[in-house]
């Protein structure tokens, strides 16, 4: 059981506030999704989550750990990281990039062990793309870039799963199997948590919405109330009537 | 060992070489003459090979290697195959220390000077670039930084030469800084081998963060890469084997940018496996071209290897902007 425990968390760049004052508790088994408008702190959020950014305020701890307080190598397997911008420099083979997912697991100057690689084949599988491993990534789609990318960050076998916008410039197919990946992750008990614009993907499949408004938590809880009618014209300054609905497309 | 078939088809290479650049040159040797100098047979022809010949190919070896395994570290470090030694300012740095040397005519003093300056000016031109860069830099910002350094030991390079007391000392630098292996002798291999060596040593502890990188910098950090311990073993690398090549045979350009590049596609462009066949490669042209320039030559007239290496480079830079411009997306 992994729980991810922000206290009265606030983080300044400059003057500008990006995150202030946010307290959560999140448990292993959750889908968990962050939603809000741009600049309203998502990816604030993950980074700090991920131990990637050292808040200015308040605390992160890791079951009880805070998360500063972990040696890099150590809080890599635990916590893994999908920044937005999936790009590769180098035109890398697909099997290649999902292995890096092991460099926390590897030892100085050795080789990837039967375990890594037994790793490398589950995350190529989950993410429903062994048939591209031996396509070099600047050939594919961004469909499968994306979920190449997920398979990285399942190879390390890590209990949070963090993920910023992995939804961003999919077709709905590919959205709807991107999330199908991260619901059957979080059914198997890790914690997932994912930022997305997406809200009626969001409705569906998270079992709880965190909604962010100018750095602050401003809901946090099931679908039905975080993303209530009320909820959605005040932050995003939308309207949906009676809430936003899950979405209704289907994977054939 | 991954890409073993290219490695050991590049130290054939090597080899092959090594031994055609032993025996190639205006004094006819043969294989006798390699066995009498390992021996310690002092009349000519021995002592031709093992004074002139073997400390000319062993540095261009050494200088080689360094040279290309810190173009492939740079360019993985930087995500960008137009990084070079030249590019993080280490070459004209150590070029200004070198030159310092030589104006205020301490060489003559003092045997080891040029190349104990030249090692000091590339310290100076490291130090100058983290502090310019700052301890939490990003790889843009080191290039911009790395430029900025260049271009000042580059002026003051240039000042110096300037104010060069008489035509002497001023041809004595610039013929220094066209770079050549002509005043090799095992002093210089003595003193530039156990820098070069531990240089392109730390290189090899990069690798795996330097895959890690590939996916930029974010994903590099949250898979535990430390990036500033990865940046001083780049930097502290980049120094000793470039500063020390430089220290013993001036500035040779564009080896650094051309091996790796060439090399990249045979290790499926993954940057940790690029560091060793770049040396190799890297020592390779070197000794091929410096035993070009010696044949090249003529009485009174020597062709620098600086200047071989800078035309055939600088075009295949220009071919490789073009190149890298239409492959984008």
């Amino acid at each position: 059981m992994t729980q991810l425990n922000l206290q009265r968390v606030g983080l300044r760049y400059g003057d500008a506030a990006a995150l202030i004052d946010a307290s959560a508790c999140f448990e292993s088994g959750q889908l968990v999704a962050l939603v809000g408008p741009n600049g309203a702190g998502k990816s604030t959020l993950l980074r700090v989550c991920a131990g990637l950014a050292d808040p200015s305020d308040g605390i992160v701890c890791l079951d009880d750990a805070p998360i500063g307080s972990l040696k890099f190598a150590a809080r890599a397997r635990r916590i893994s990281y999908l920044p937005p911008d999936g790009r590769s420099a180098w035109a890398l083979k697909v099997h290649t990039i999902v292995a890096l997912g092991r460099v926390p697991h590897l030892k100085p100057l050795r080789r990837l062990s039967a375990r890594d690689e037994a790793a490398n084949k589950e995350a190529l599988d989950r993410a429903g793309v062994s048939h591209l491993s031996d396509r070099r990534f600047d050939t594919l789609s961004s469909g499968e870039r994306a979920r190449v990318l997920i398979a990285r960050s399942l190879s390390t076998q890590s209990d949070v799963l963090l993920l910023d916008e992995p939804t961003a410039a999919l077709d709905p197919k590919h959205q709807l199997a991107v999330m199908e990946i991260l619901k059957s992750e979080a059914d198997r008990g890790r914690l997932v948590i994912v930022a997305a614009h997406a809200l009626e993907l969001v409705a569906r499949y998270a079992d709880r919405v965190v909604v962010l408004q100018n750095g602050v938590i401003r809901e946090d809880g099931p679908p039905a109330t975080s993303l209530s009618e009320a909820v959605v014209r005040v932050v995003f300054g939308v309207t949906a009537s009676g809430g936003v609905a899950p979405t209704r497309l289907e994977l054939l | 060992m991954t890409h073993w078939k290219l490695n050991a088809g590049l130290a054939l290479g090597l080899v092959g070489f090594i031994a055609l650049a032993l025996f190639a040159g205006d004094t006819r040797l043969e294989v006798d003459h390699f066995l009498g100098a390992l021996s310690g047979d002092e009349s000519l022809g021995p002592l031709v090979m093992r004074e002139l010949r073997m400390p000319r190919v062993l540095l261009g070896v050494l200088v080689g290697a360094g040279l290309g395994a810190s173009g492939a570290v740079l360019q993985g470090f930087f995500r960008n195959p137009l990084a070079d030694p030249g590019v993080v300012g280490v070459s004209a740095s150590a070029g200004l220390g070198a030159v310092v040397a030589l104006y205020f005519g301490l060489s003559e003093r003092f045997a080891f000077a040029v190349p104990v300056s030249a090692v000091f000016g590339a310290a100076i031109g490291v130090g100058l670039l983290l502090t310019l860069a700052g301890a939490r830099a990003s790889a843009t910002t080191l290039i911009l930084a790395g430029v900025a350094v260049g271009a000042v030991a580059t002026a003051l390079t240039g000042l110096l030469m300037n104010m060069a007391p008489n035509p002497w000392a001023l041809s004595e630098i610039a013929y220094w800084l066209m770079g050549s292996l002509n005043d090799a002798s095992w002093n210089e291999v003595r003193f530039a081998s156990p820098l070069i060596v531990a240089g392109v040593a730390l290189l090899f502890l990069t690798a795996r963060g330097l895959d890690a990188l590939s996916l930029g910098e974010e994903t590099a950090r949250s898979l535990g890469v430390e990036i500033g311990v990865l940046r001083i073993l780049v930097i502290g690398g980049t120094a000793m084997a470039v500063g020390g090549g430089v220290a013993v045979s001036g500035a040779i350009g564009f080896v650094g940018l051309v091996v790796p590049h060439l090399l990249r596609p045979f290790v499926e462009h993954q940057p940790a496996a690029l560091i060793l066949p770049s040396a190799l490669g890297g020592a390779l042209l070197i000794v091929g071209a410096d035993m070009a320039t010696r044949l090249i030559s003529g009485p009174g007239m020597p062709l620098y290897l600086g200047v071989l290496t800078a035309l055939l480079g600088a075009p295949f830079f220009l071919w490789l902007v073009r190149a890298t411009q239409r492959r984008a997306p």
